[in-house]
């Protein structure tokens, strides 16, 4: 035993009764706890995909197909009639126009209520950090509180207030609302974001000449591409999957896609197409869908992005 | 080319007063160190003048205008800081010429400073790249040439070689001794680095507590240090400190230490004639103490060795004296027996004495 010992510390002679001398790299073995980690997580990751798939088989079918219950089959006879359906000619109401109109309707409300909302939270983050005023740490702190309250106790004064103005019930009414509900954690981000940089960049800007809009844009503003990623992420996602604010304040021209999917999937008049509703389902899901695809790496690195230097 | 005046000058951030009644003339061209342990109001000083804070009371005067109520870009004055801030998403050209930007330079203005200030940094290969690929040191040569393209009468120094290792940090103060001898501008830095200050200076004024402490050339801070703080601060390794009695008969000085060791005192320039039986401290540099040599104005001081430090071209004796830490300085050659017990030389002329309870220069 001790000359086993002995003998491998020295380094002398070939191993033996495995007895490696440990040397390079580490050899990586696979137990029985990884493999059973790893079995554990694919079926889970199964298990939540279940519904997805079912959406999508769902939506490759005829109805007659559907009406045979099985819920997990292929589709025999796949058919993209469903998806055309939902997009051009599904019903809400007496309408059936599909979802496309809905589809405008989301795009008109998602990017101009991002934007708005994006340039005035990074202003306003901007502004806090940097030029502080009497009463900016309150102000700030009013904001956060904001981003705590139920949106439906402010739903009831808000129509009120925007009809007073003309504004209920309109497309600039339902920008209006997006924004400065997004205001809140969107000028927090920010805030702390430009909270996180050197404040010699600043103090350099002001003694190179700079005010407060020069600093911002030259300065600062490329230097917020990976928190204004996030930004985008977190408002297009919100402003899309948005149901409540939509279904009041947009009016009923300018419902987003959210309300007219709703509409389409409860109309009760006739027979129930699950697969036009699944694939409108699908449809109306797409655009966060893609946006997480596209950006979840940057997701990440904004969220990191404090450790970001000079 | 400005003299800056700083007169009666407080800063308070909320109830906490940073300065008070700060007063400091810098004359043209001259070369200033605001020298002081973290915490003592230089660096407060230094945004005071660029005019980054406000004042709570006083002025500030740049080139002979009061510039308190100015704003930064309006002083003539140009800063380096020590994280160099230089702006990430531009390149170096970009960083150079934005102040010249701002202040709507002609172009061909702008390209001709740019080179210039290039030039005198060397950093011309570097032009196009960006911060991020720059090393620290290029990084702080950059942040110099920013102050150097707008041509300002002042520069403002915020420990600019503090992020630097110790041998890039030797290289830049030679260079920025070099640029001050070029450009003859007035300059104001900030560190808490002794060396830096006494190779840079023409004046440092060592700072304590928001107030400036001694202000006077390097050789006078490290010669004749006008109290206690000054001579712990500079220095290293630090002024030897011991407490004890004065003892003053017939004109003749001499310092009783605890266990009854006297030790003359004569040839030391008191300010104020010495009192009998005040409560002082004697310091002494390590290297001002010989083990071997008496000169002929030399006192004796009997020491406790116990270990060495080696330092390369200096060796550093550690002892005690009459129960205090005590360190001597020796040249790197020369041997020493440890422990042992030797009676050292020093000349009391160049030694410095406080007092005990205010820490006054006597």
């Amino acid at each position: 035993m001790s000359d086993t010992a002995m003998a491998s510390r020295a380094g002398t002679g070939p191993a033996r009764s495995g007895a490696i001398e440990p040397s390079g790299p580490k050899p990586r073995r696979i137990s029985a706890g990884r493999i059973g980690l790893y079995v554990f997580l694919i079926v889970s990751a199964l298990f939540f995909l279940i519904p997805l798939y079912i959406m999508i088989v769902t939506s490759l079918k005829g109805m007659p197909e559907i009406r045979l219950g099985h819920l997990f089959n292929f589709p025999g006879e796949v058919t993209f009639q469903p998806w055309a359906d939902a997009w051009m000619h599904a019903c809400t109401g007496r309408d059936c126009t599909g979802l496309s109109p809905g589809f405008l309707n989301s795009v008109k409300i998602t990017v101009p209520s991002v934007l708005i909302s994006i340039v005035c939270a990074s202003i306003n983050g901007y502004a806090l950090t940097f030029w502080p005023y009497k009463g900016a740490n309150a102000l700030f702190g009013l904001l956060v509180f904001g981003a705590f309250v139920p949106y439906q106790v402010v739903i009831y004064p808000l129509i009120i207030g925007l009809s007073s103005v003309g504004l209920f019930a309109s497309l600039p009414g339902i920008i209006i609302v997006h924004t400065i509900f997004g205001m809140p954690i969107l000028t927090l981000l920010f805030r702390n974001f430009y909270a996180a940089l050197p404040v010699e960049l600043f103090k350099a800007g002001r003694v190179d000449g700079a005010g407060f809009w020069r600093i911002f844009f030259y300065i600062m503003l490329p230097m917020s591409v990976p928190i204004t990623i996030v930004a985008v992420i977190l408002q297009v996602t919100g402003i899309w999957n948005d149901f409540l604010f939509g279904v009041v304040f947009a009016g009923r021209k300018n419902w987003p896609m959210t309300v007219q999917l709703n509409n389409i999937v409860n109309t009760t008049t006739g027979v129930r197409e699950y697969n036009v509703n699944m694939a409108a389902t699908i449809l109306t899901a797409m655009v966060p869908l893609v946006i997480y695809f596209v950006s979840g790496r940057w997701f990440v690195r904004g969220i990191a992005a404090g450790a970001v230097k000079g | 080319m400005a003299e800056v005046s700083i007169r009666d000058l407080d800063i308070k951030f909320g109830a906490v007063k940073v300065l008070q009644s700060l007063n400091l003339d810098i004359a043209e061209g001259e070369f200033i160190v605001l020298l002081g342990p973290s915490g003592c109001g230089k660096s407060t000083l230094l945004n005071a003048v660029a005019g980054l804070l406000d004042v709570s009371a006083g002025q500030i005067w740049i080139g002979g205008k009061n510039v308190t109520w100015e704003e930064p870009k309006d002083r003539g004055i140009g800063m380096v800081f020590q994280s160099y801030a230089l702006y990430p998403r531009m390149t170096v050209t970009g960083n150079l010429s934005f102040g010249l930007q701002m202040a709507r330079t002609p172009k061909e203005e702008i390209e001709k400073r740019v080179a210039k200030a290039a030039k005198i940094l060397q950093i011309e290969p570097l032009l196009g790249r960006r911060p991020s690929e720059l090393s620290g040191g290029q990084r702080q040569r950059v942040a110099i040439g920013r102050a150097l393209v707008r041509d300002v009468d002042v520069f403002l120094f915020d420990e600019p070689l503090s992020n630097l290792d110790a041998k890039l940090r030797t290289e830049l103060r030679v260079e920025i001794k070099r640029l001050h001898h070029e450009l003859g501008s007035t300059m104001i830095y900030v560190t808490h680095d002794q060396i830096e200050a006494l190779t840079l200076a023409d004046r440092i004024a060592v700072m304590n507590g928001g107030v400036i402490q001694q202000l006077a050339s390097p050789k006078e801070i490290y010669r004749r240090p006008i109290n206690r703080f000054v001579a712990g601060f500079v220095g290293s390794p630090a002024m030897n400190f011991i407490d004890g009695k004065l003892k003053v008969d017939g004109g003749r000085a001499r310092i009783l230490l605890a266990g009854g060791v006297a030790i003359d005192l004569t040839g030391y320039e008191f300010i104020a004639p010495p009192k009998d039986g005040q409560e002082i401290t004697l310091g002494v540099r390590p290297e001002q103490v010989d083990l071997v040599n008496r000169a002929d104005d030399s006192s004796v001081i009997p020491i406790d060795l116990a270990l060495i430090e080696p330092m390369g071209a200096d060796t550093l004796v550690w002892g005690h004296v009459a129960g205090t830490q005590f360190s001597v300085r020796i040249d790197g050659d020369h041997h020493v027996e440890t422990p042992s017990h030797v009676d050292a030389f020093f000349s009391p002329s160049h030694a410095s004495i406080f007092d005990k309870a205010t820490g006054a220069r006597l």
